[in-house]
């Protein structure tokens, strides 16, 4: 069995990997990827910690996490299909007036 | 080395160069296909510390259907590429800065200080197994599950409602 804090090691990783997507992308389907693997990294170190303390309510809550990100991520790519169709470009740059 | 570490080392190399290949790749397509491989290797994680149903709800869930969706919208848009644009160029620097100090953070409160330095005990051979997880769900969450189920149609109306198009509009 591989120790536990190796698991909770590469999900520091990834998640510093998601943040740093989140700064330095421009295109905001990119940045909603990063988003997206910053809650991976979460699922995973709770399964973690799940797998120490021996207790189910941990993969429990990963799942109600599974199906809110499905929901967040349906909405949000609805949101930047609208504003798409407003401005006609998706760059982050770009959307910095909350009148379309 | 057992084969378990032997496995986790190879597949956590996986799972970082495929994060990496989201972050660096221009091409948004790639972006979204090296973060399929990325969540299918976090199953395998999930598979080795025990849960398999997380693991299968991440494949269809993530992998699948998030993962699809994105890709649609990608091709549906056209906007694989964008041009590169500068209006901030001390951005990038900072960002570095910000996120090897965040790095750099998790890595003290994880090796110094040993907040998981825990051993792991033993796996009772049913834990984790969808049977378990479903008991849970129906008996002692039935409540949050339901809210999920309300959660979900919500979101499916809001997306409908913000991409319909009036009549009369273009």
């Amino acid at each position: 069995m591989v120790p536990v804090a190796y698991y909770i090691a590469l999900s520091a990783i990834l998640f510093t990997i998601g943040v740093l997507g989140v700064l330095i992308r421009r295109n905001p389907l990119v940045i909603f990827m990063s988003i997206e693997l910053m809650l991976n990294a979460a699922n995973l170190v709770m399964v973690a910690f799940t797998r120490i303390y021996v207790v189910l309510e941990g993969q429990i809550f990963v799942f109600f996490v599974m199906t809110v990100a499905a929901a967040e991520v349906a909405v949000g790519l609805a949101l930047i299909v609208a504003i798409f169709r407003t401005k006609r470009s998706i760059d982050i740059d770009e959307m910095n007036s909350l009148k379309g | 080395m057992s084969v378990d570490l032997v496995l986790f080392l190879v597949l956590a190399l996986v799972a970082i160069a495929t994060a990496l290949g989201m972050l660096l790749s221009r091409n948004a397509v790639y972006s979204a296909l090296f973060l399929v491989l990325n969540f299918a290797t976090v199953a395998v994680f999930y598979i080795l510390l025990s849960a398999p149903f997380i693991a299968m709800s991440q494949v269809s869930v993530y992998a699948g259907a998030i993962m699809v969706l994105f890709l649609f919208v990608i091709m549906l848009l056209g906007t694989e590429n964008l041009p590169p644009s500068r209006s901030l160029p001390w951005q990038r620097p900072v960002a570095f800065v910000l996120s090897v100090i965040l790095a750099g953070e998790a890595g003290y409160l994880l090796f110094v200080r040993k907040t998981a330095s825990g051993a792991v005990p033993e796996a009772i051979e049913t834990f984790g197994s969808p049977v378990a997880v479903g008991r849970a769900l129906f008996n002692e969450y039935l409540l949050p599950f339901e809210i999920t189920s309300v959660l979900l149609l919500v979101a499916m109306v809001g997306a409908i409602v913000l991409t319909h198009k009036e009549k009369g509009e273009r």
